[in-house]
């Protein structure tokens, strides 16, 4: 049943109309509990991570590390998770602080960027595991429906290291398939993540 | 026909009450090139309706190894805004022969109405290869302060590499800006997607 208001359709089959709402469309939020992964994957538990949106943005809030000095990283498949393992040239640089002010950078980060690599995408450098550290950011990712294009992401991470200090973590790249990618792997490079949040939205 | 949930109005006379939420990043326009153009003008929505405007440039392919560039209007029919900016990049090739993190000072202005840079880096022609990324522009109808804007772009070079660049700085002119026209160096733009949301 729709619902129309002074002659302006309002709602329709289940979706509000065109000029109606936002275009930051909430899809799915997935909860770490001590868990090794995080995966979104088209078509799964209400994920839609297809051709219905031209970018996707994922949100980490307060991602925390079970082991201490670890990385966040991320991978892509296009086989619906099957096989996370997408060929990826990016660029990652960093700006850090201690807590005793000792800064340094932006800083060109060698074992943090891909060159065709289909390994996971780090994030940060050394997230700590004390009960008050966590990580955040967000990561853009175009297109990933598009059978034509490579597809570009960019992220951005502030990290709280182990050492204590502060990093801001910068990467953009893409994923070099023409491949429709439909699915994303969230994990630690050692630990669990224990806690924290990642939302999925769709930019309509 | 309006409704009315538990004595407070949602939507009445064909529109949402302006009390219920709907999020706060509205799409104005969309822009979608399917035949090549050597410039892509956006001369509508840019008002004082939003105080924050957001470009994003999906799949942007273009025809020659070019830089794709960006200028503003205050007030005439010309893109000549005067402007100073920063810009900067972060370049890795895909053979892993090179990798940098530059400040660009050939890419950035210093009190100039010409084009600003939104890549650094020429593009590659590949079928697969374009240009994402954003440009946020802030309060452009405000005639008292100049006008800022902060951009980033994501794309694959002739290498081939991945780069991305990040832009920032504002228009001097205390003039509306009201148009924005992104265009190549060389060729055209073949195709993509610019979509332009208002914030707030």
């Amino acid at each position: 049943m729709g619902l129309i208001s002074n002659g302006s359709t309002i709602f329709d089959s289940g979706s509000m109309a065109s000029g109606f709402g936002g275009s930051l469309v909430f899809i799915k939020k997935l909860t770490a509990s001590s868990s090794s992964t995080l995966s979104f994957v088209n078509g799964s538990s209400g994920v839609v991570l297809d051709g219905t949106y031209k970018e996707y943005l994922f949100t980490f809030k307060n991602l925390h590390t079970s082991s201490d000095d670890d990385q966040f990283k991320f991978n892509f498949s296009i086989d619906s998770g099957s096989n996370y393992n997408i060929a990826k040239t990016s660029t990652h640089f960093y700006i850090i602080n201690t807590e005793g002010d000792s800064n340094s950078g932006p800083t060109y980060y060698n074992g943090g960027d891909l060159a065709q690599g289909t390994g996971e995408q780090i994030t940060t450098l050394e997230s700590g595991a004390d009960n008050d550290e966590c990580d955040a950011g967000y990561l853009h990712l175009f297109n990933p429906g598009s059978t034509t294009f490579v597809k570009n992401f960019i992220c951005q991470m502030s990290e709280t290291g182990a050492t204590p200090r502060a990093s801001s973590n910068h990467i953009a790249g893409y994923g070099n398939t023409t491949s429709a990618i439909n699915a994303v792997q969230f994990t630690y490079h050692q630990g669990n993540i224990d806690a924290g949040d990642i939302c999925l939205y769709g930019i309509s | 026909m309006g409704v009315i949930s538990n004595g407070t109005t949602m939507l009445d006379s064909g529109a949402l009450d302006s009390g219920v939420a709907t999020g706060k990043l509205t799409l104005i326009s969309t822009t979608t090139i399917s035949t090549s153009t050597s410039a892509v003008s956006i001369t509508s929505g840019i008002n004082s309706t939003y105080d924050k405007y957001v470009f994003k440039l999906i799949n942007i392919h273009v025809s020659a190894q070019a830089y794709l560039q960006v200028n503003f209007r205050d007030g005439s029919t010309a893109y000549d805004a005067n402007k100073i900016t920063t810009m900067y990049y972060a370049s890795h090739k895909e053979d892993d022969s090179d990798q940098e993190l530059v400040f660009g000072a050939g890419n950035s202005l210093e009190l100039s109405t010409g084009i600003q840079r939104l890549t650094s880096g020429e593009m590659d022609l590949s079928n697969d290869s374009n240009i994402c990324g954003y440009l946020c522009l802030y309060n452009p109808s405000n005639t008292t302060h100049v006008k800022h804007f902060i951009a980033q772009t994501e794309y694959m070079t002739n290498s081939p590499s991945a780069e991305t660049s990040y832009i920032a700085g504002f228009c001097i002119a205390t003039a509306a800006i009201d148009g924005i026209q992104f265009t190549m160096s060389s060729g055209t733009i073949d195709s993509g997607i610019i979509k332009l949301y208002g914030v707030g």
